[in-house]
């Protein structure tokens, strides 16, 4: 069962700090302008640089440092691999260490530790991003963000709203597999022993009924939806429209203006 | 149509095709009216037609034949569509499939958001309708952490958030247990009686049909028998022939009739029961 429990999707703090208050459309603008200057940053004192902002944006949201750093834990083997990988495999420097004819060299080491840092800002600032905006108005904002994008043909409405719906059952999707998986190991299936391939493959009397009862509840929903006026995003209104604040401006051309930054001063 | 009615169906019949069962007629001959402000609880077993019926009521399902109106408006012509979903709200059996937001007053919202109606009037209309179910205190809760009666007034203030003359319930119950089937029982009589909200009431559940000015029996797909829950229940015979049970209080008093106590046909609760026997 525990599973089911560890998988916690959306991380939203409610709160009324500084970074709640930004408009969602603001954030998801400034995190890909702070994403790009993570990609800019050149030395080690860069990082510094970013650390400092990030430690004062925790200080506005009253947040433990831990906070941001659980965001970390999918990513441990995808931190380890590109450790391992740099260590090996970048050459250069003075020699560290030496197994049979494997070699670890400085600049793997540095280059190592600094590509392991990149994915640790990413996660910080990405988290800093969902701990702080709900995730109705988060796909709010992509739906907006995407606007323009419906001149080509991207239905950014129906995205948005399968975004809503997905996150909507994922909880009700859950305690359902729960009770399908208990109710199967009543009757004697195994869930939990065997190697890889065997618990792989007793999950297949889980995700069958669990399918079925997922195109049942969604030929509901669409009834219900139908029942209740629903015809696609056209003539829509919002219960909270998205505001822009002039805070809004600022973090945006604060997050803009890290990029000259960091290559003017070669960090 | 006179001005009394919100809905008048005139010999509607419904079928549908499948591959495995060949043509079915879910609904024959239907001939009803249902007046405002009344409250009717549409009875019958698994089968017979019921859900197809309520289906009707808002145009989720046309008619094979016959004729329906709602508030004047034919179902059958597309355009009128729109305008009867407002005037006719729908509550479903699964609270959990209608639920389409992940907080209760973004869900409440949904409808009036397709209405295109202007922010603030929706956050008024969310607010009041939400203090008329008794959940406006969960408006910022997830709504899967909801018990199942909690869910069920979520899905009914969604509908009364569209200000609707009518509400159609489709065995809102059946999946409660006797405390969320309480709750919810309560909530549709109050806006019955204090908001004089048209209800339609769908149950297999003989002692939901105790509270309703008239009910109206259905058995494979036509009605059997219309009258108040008095008259219904007198029915014992009829309505066991078509798999119904009467409710424990009203077999109770047929029993007693029969054993010579003179037990008044108004005698359907058990409070009802009590006060006769006491006197």
């Amino acid at each position: 069962m525990s599973m089911f429990r560890s998988i916690t999707i959306g991380q939203y703090l409610p709160g009324d700090s500084f970074l709640h208050r930004l408009d969602a459309r603001s954030k998801l603008i400034a995190l890909v302008f702070f994403i790009i200057a993570v990609f800019v940053v050149n030395s080690y004192w860069g990082y510094l640089f970013l650390a400092v902002i990030v430690f004062v944006l925790l200080l506005f949201l009253a947040l433990p440092l831990s906070y941001l750093l659980r965001g970390l834990r999918p990513v441990y083997y995808i931190m380890i691999f590109t450790m391992l990988i740099h260590l090996f495999f970048t050459k250069g420097g003075t020699v560290l260490f030496r197994i049979g004819s494997l070699t670890i060299e400085s600049h793997g080491l540095y280059l190592g530790f600094f590509m392991v840092l990149r994915i640790v800002f990413l996660i910080m600032i990405t988290s800093l991003l969902t701990l702080t905006t709900s995730p109705i108005t988060l796909t709010d904002a992509i739906e907006y963000l995407m606007g323009p994008l419906r001149k080509i043909g991207v239905p950014a409405h129906e995205i948005a709203m399968m975004m809503t719906i997905a996150l909507r059952f994922i909880p009700t999707l859950m305690e359902e597999s729960e009770k399908i998986m208990k109710a199967q190991m009543a009757r004697g299936a195994d869930f939990e022993s065997g190697n890889f391939f065997r618990r792989a493959k007793s999950l297949v009397p889980l995700l069958v009924p669990l399918f079925v009862s997922s195109f049942r509840r969604a030929d509901d929903l669409a009834v219900a939806m139908e029942a209740r006026c629903y015809r696609g995003g056209e003539g829509r209104t919002r219960l909270r429209e998205l505001q822009a604040a002039p805070r809004d401006f600022f973090a945006v051309a604060v997050s803009i203006a890290l990029i000259p930054i960091l290559i003017y001063f070669k960090l | 149509m006179s001005a009394i009615e919100i809905i008048r169906a005139t010999e509607l019949g419904y079928k549908y095709s499948s591959a495995d069962t060949g043509e079915i007629w879910a609904l024959r001959n239907i001939n009803l009216t249902i007046n405002k402000g009344e409250f009717v609880a549409v009875l019958g077993p698994n089968g017979s037609g019921k859900s197809t019926l309520a289906k009707h009521f808002n145009a989720l399902l046309l008619p094979t034949c016959g004729r329906l109106w709602v508030d004047g408006l034919l179902t059958g012509e597309a355009v009128n569509h729109w305008q009867i979903r407002q005037t006719v709200g729908m509550v479903f059996q699964n609270p959990d499939n209608q639920i389409v937001a992940t907080t209760v007053e973004e869900d409440v919202a949904f409808g009036p958001e397709n209405l295109g109606i202007p922010s603030g009037e929706i956050r008024r209309r969310v607010d009041e309708a939400l203090k008329l179910v008794g959940m406006y205190d969960y408006r910022q809760h997830a709504p899967h952490l909801l018990s199942g009666g909690q869910k069920q007034r979520v899905a009914i203030a969604g509908v009364l958030a569209m200000q609707p003359r009518c509400l159609v319930l489709d065995e809102p119950t059946a999946m409660l247990d006797p405390r969320g089937r309480r709750e919810v029982m309560d909530t549709v009589r109050r806006l019955n009686r204090e908001e004089g909200i048209t209800v339609i009431f769908i149950t297999h559940f003989m002692e939901e049909a105790v509270y309703a000015d008239r009910v109206i029996v259905l058995g494979d797909g036509e009605i059997i028998f219309q009258g108040t829950p008095e008259e219904t229940f007198r029915q014992s015979s009829l309505l066991r022939n078509h798999g119904l049970d009467v409710p424990p209080v009203a077999e109770l008093a047929e029993e007693l009739r029969a054993a010579g106590l003179a037990v008044p046909d108004s005698v359907l609760t058990v409070e009802e029961m009590v006060e006769q026997l006491c006197r």
